[in-house]
């Protein structure tokens, strides 16, 4: 298979230093970096959407911002964090920075379609965003725009994001393509699957769901658009339609799309802390079965957000066994990963910090997940601010704390500088008290009785809902030391070297920041990405028990 | 002398599992319970809080015990143990988490059960099912709802305990934005609380109008959407006198979050006098809809 050569294209064409970022670029750094930085853009606006939010939840009553407005707000929230953040970041980011290097290759499989994925992205994204200033109105329906309700909010806006969720859709499927693509096809002569970095699993199980799963929704969106505009009835209950069918076609989605954000943050987190704690990573092999274990049954659990639509029972049952079935693969990888940091020689650097702190939240998130699940326990907390703090320990206390931890890891690749560790662990403890604030006391908001999506309430649930609002504007005052940070040493940070944490992948094995092609004579053979430890090479482990390696850790 | 690395553990466990019973019973987080379902609901949650709370301690308790015992000291460069993995573990932890999620899946199916969750509306009887059609239709309430080929209006089952005899009251909700509107066909009142009496079941009937909205009472433990074209029952028995807040729970418009209502149990006497002090003048005739 030939690769597109990137420094060939780019030669006179493309704009050098700081303008290729603002390029058409072909190279997969570049476009990683692209993603990063868009992401961090849109994460400030969703941000910002956030704190609006928790402002008007700070008081009862409906008085900061008009009930229409808070609607638009947290519709463009969610829908910015998921579509525009952590999806483009853990896929996008990460997976086109990391992944060709990996496998050993120069770039990834398509480089043109890689650069054409991302720009789908700014476009999409400011469209989303100007709805709420030129359409009149942005969506007020969630993030779910569940019919008949999306049928009737205003309409332009609700256009406006099925486009712009169409566009985003589509990157993503491009990417997906690619990762599969470069993952199976373009791995160096003599790499075998089974010695690929635990990343590149990740990326090929998420880019599965992503191709099979990301369709389905264009195609609802599409009939969506449909019932909008031409007045067709697929989804209107007044003209024979049904909503219900909606909610399934959205959930077969959305469902696997909660793993698409936290499927490459496991990937990330498997690279990072075997490095860190100077050990092999714990159970490779079961490590990978997990995850397309997980990518199976992330395929057959989408109902359980339908369990008050009046599904019929045997579909309630079967739903709740498949989804608490996701717990055993999950609770495979995070054994493992405690394991990996057993009898380790552990560096409590931020990156550390953020990827133990994702095992606490995640962990937490996960437990209420399989509560979830119990039919007749969802059916009191479904839509109330239990799931709220549930999907927030896991999207935000797993995929965005990861991705926290791989900006601390990967800064000194992608920028040759070390970041502040002072700065790190300031931004690390602001995050992790301002999210436990904030999303902690929402659980017990949920059990007693508020629902979410909603700009009042009763009274009664006021102070929770102020400590929840204080942990929120930590989590604001947290991004100043990472922003600082990221700046300051960006400028005039201390240069780190090609190999600051001695790693042993592919993209530790050439010099920081990378040449255009990634490595200046051919790419190194990795067989052994995690060969740390003092006894390097395979040890025999036939002959001992569990307890023998726990106690003594040799033989 | 060295205490058997076995011996530890099991002490640990058993101290985790006695903090998670204790946590379980002991930390209440739930509102009090108003409704024959909700005891059975709160039996669950203790379990699944039990578990929870020592699954949770359990591995943040490992967490933090190798970030403290593993850390690396300062002038340090070596590695760990070159451990890549170790079979009879990983079994271990594959069939832990396994045995708690079946015991789980079982145990809340025979909550579900309890609660009457498996009784789907084709299970209702017969009987119940001629009844709610003959309730329809003396309500003539002109509805979208869609039609089974036989021509009969089909009916969704929601959960709750199935209802059973004569005691059952009967009671239409209708949702729109942004009201829940109650009908009690028998009385022919029309009211925006919903009035029950203590003990005895009570039947929705729910349709919506216009968007999806779901009727939640939050010391009942119970939710249903109510969609529109599904027309969809839901039984409970109040267990406790009170009021108790009604919510909408699904995003339904932008006064979502001021669709609130109450629902008052009350004591049988207070019931009946209730009815009369509502009745209307002329009871034969329903009253068409309040709303078009
Ligand atoms: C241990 C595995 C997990 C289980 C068993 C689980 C279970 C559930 C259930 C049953 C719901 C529906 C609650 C309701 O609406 O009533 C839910 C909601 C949700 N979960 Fe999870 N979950 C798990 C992991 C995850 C992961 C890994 C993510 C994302 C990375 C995630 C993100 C979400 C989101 C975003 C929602 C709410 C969607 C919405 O209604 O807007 N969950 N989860
Ligand atoms: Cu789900
Ligand atoms: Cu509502």
């Amino acid at each position: 298979m030939t690769v597109a050569n990137p420094a060939e294209l780019e030669q006179g064409l493309q704009p050098q230093g700081w303008l290729k970022y603002f390029s058409f670029s072909l190279d997969h750094k570049v476009i990683g970096i692209q993603y990063l930085v868009c992401g961090f853009l849109f994460y400030f606006i969703g941000g910002a959407l956030a704190g609006v939010i928790r402002t008007e939840l700070a008081s009862p009553l409906s008085d900061f911002v008009s009930r229409d407005t808070y609607n638009e707000v947290l519709t463009l929230h969610g829908t910015i964090m998921i579509f525009l953040w952590i999806v483009p970041v853990v896929n996008g980011a990460f997976g086109n920075y990391l992944i060709p290097f990996y496998v050993g290759a120069r770039d990834m499989a398509f480089p043109r379609l890689n650069a054409v994925a991302f720009w789908l992205i700014p476009p999409a994204g400011i469209l989303l965003i100007s709805s709420y200033f030129l359409a009149g109105a942005a969506s007020q329906s969630g993030w779910t725009a569940y019919p008949p309700l999306s049928l009737t909010t205003p309409a332009a806006g609700q256009i406006v994001w099925i486009l712009s969720v169409l566009l985003l859709g589509g990157s993503s499927i491009f990417g997906g393509i690619n990762f599969i693509a470069t993952v199976l096809k373009l791995r160096r002569p003599g790499l075998k699957m089974m010695q690929l970095p635990m990343f590149c699993w990740a990326m090929l199980g998420t880019s599965i769901l992503v191709v099979l799963s990301t369709p389905v929704l264009a195609g609802t969106l599409i009939l969506l658009s449909f019932d909008i505009i031409a007045h067709t009835g697929f989804f209107n209950p007044a003209l024979g339609g049904n909503v219900v069918v909606y909610q399934h076609l959205f959930w077969f989605y959305s469902h696997p799309a909660v793993y698409i954000m936290v499927l490459p943050a496991f990937g990330l987190v498997s690279e990072i802390l075997p490095v860190h704690a100077r050990k092999p990573l714990f159970g490779y092999t079961t490590m990978v079965y997990s995850i397309m274990a997980i990518v199976v049954l992330g395929l057959i659990v989408w109902a359980h957000h339908m369990f008050t639509s009046g599904t019929p029972p045997w579909m309630r049952l079967f739903f709740t066994i498949a989804t608490s079935f996701i717990a055993v693969p999950t609770g495979i990888k995070f054994f493992n990963w405690l394991a990996t940091l057993w009898g380790g020689k552990i560096a409590l650097n931020s990156a550390v910090l953020f990827s133990c702190a994702f095992i606490f939240n995640f962990v937490f998130g996960g437990i209420t997940g399989v509560a979830l699940a119990q039919v007749p326990f969802d059916i009191h907390v479904h839509d109330t601010y239990f799931v709220v703090a549930h999907f927030h320990y896991i999207v935000y206390g797993g995929s965005v704390f990861v991705i926290f931890a791989s900006l601390y890891h990967w800064y000194p690749k992608f920028t040759g500088r070390l970041l502040n560790e002072d700065l790190g662990r300031a931004h690390f403890l602001l995050t992790f008290i301002g999210f436990n604030l904030c999303f902690a006391p929402q659980h017990w908001l949920g059990l007693n009785g508020m629902p979410r999506r909603v700009a009042e309430y009763d009274p009664a649930f006021t102070t929770w809902n102020q400590v929840s609002s204080v942990g929120a504007l930590l989590m604001a005052i947290s991004t100043l030391p990472l922003v600082i940070n990221v700046v300051l040493t960006a400028l005039a940070g201390p240069v780190a070297g090609d190999n600051p944490w001695r790693a042993l992948t592919p993209e530790w094995l050439t010099t920081s920041p990378p040449p255009v092609e990634n490595w200046a004579g051919e790419a190194p053979l990795v067989t052994e990405p995690y060969g740390y430890g003092e006894h390097p090479g395979a040890m025999d482990l036939s002959g001992l028990s569990g307890r023998d390696l726990w106690s003594t850790g040799k033989s | 002398m060295a205490i058997p690395s076995a011996l530890i553990t099991l002490l640990i466990g058993i101290a985790l599992t006695l903090a998670g019973l204790w946590v379980g019973h002991n930390v209440r987080l739930l509102p009090i319970d108003a409704s024959a379902n909700a005891p059975v609901y709160d039996a669950l949650f203790e379990v699944l809080f039990t578990i929870g709370t020592i699954l949770f301690l359990g591995i943040v308790g490992l967490l933090v015990y190798s970030l403290v015992r593993f850390r690396r000291r300062s002038g340090d460069s070596g590695d760990g143990l070159a451990i890549e993995g170790n079979l009879p573990l990983e079994i271990v932890w594959t069939a832990i988490p396994a045995v708690v999620v079946l015991f789980v899946g079982i145990y809340s199916y025979d909550i579900y059960e309890r609660m009457g969750g498996m009784a789907s509306f084709h299970d209702h009887g017969a009987h119940d099912h001629a009844a709610m059609a003959a309730m329809v239709q003396e309500a003539s309430v002109a509805s979208a709802a869609s039609t089974d080929p036989d021509g009969q209006e089909r009916i969704w089952g929601g959960i709750g305990q199935s209802a059973s005899g004569a005691a059952v009251l009967p009671v239409e909700v209708t949702a729109m934005q942004f009201a829940f509107i109650f009908h009690y066909p028998d009385s022919g009142i029309t009211a925006g609380e919903l009035h029950v009496p203590l003990g005895q079941s009570v039947q929705l009937r729910m349709e919506a109008k216009d968007v999806i909205h779901a009727f939640w009472v939050p010391q009942f433990r119970l939710k249903q959407d109510v969609i529109p074209g599904q027309p969809t029952l839901l039984t409970f028995t109040p267990t406790r006198a009170g009021t108790y807040p009604i919510v909408c729970a699904e995003l339904c418009g932008p006064y979502h979050g001021g669709m609130r209502s109450s629902v008052v149990v009350h004591e049988p006497d207070g019931f009946d006098a209730w009815l009369q002090s509502n009745r209307p003048a002329q009871v034969a005739q329903a009253p068409a809809a309040p709303f078009s």
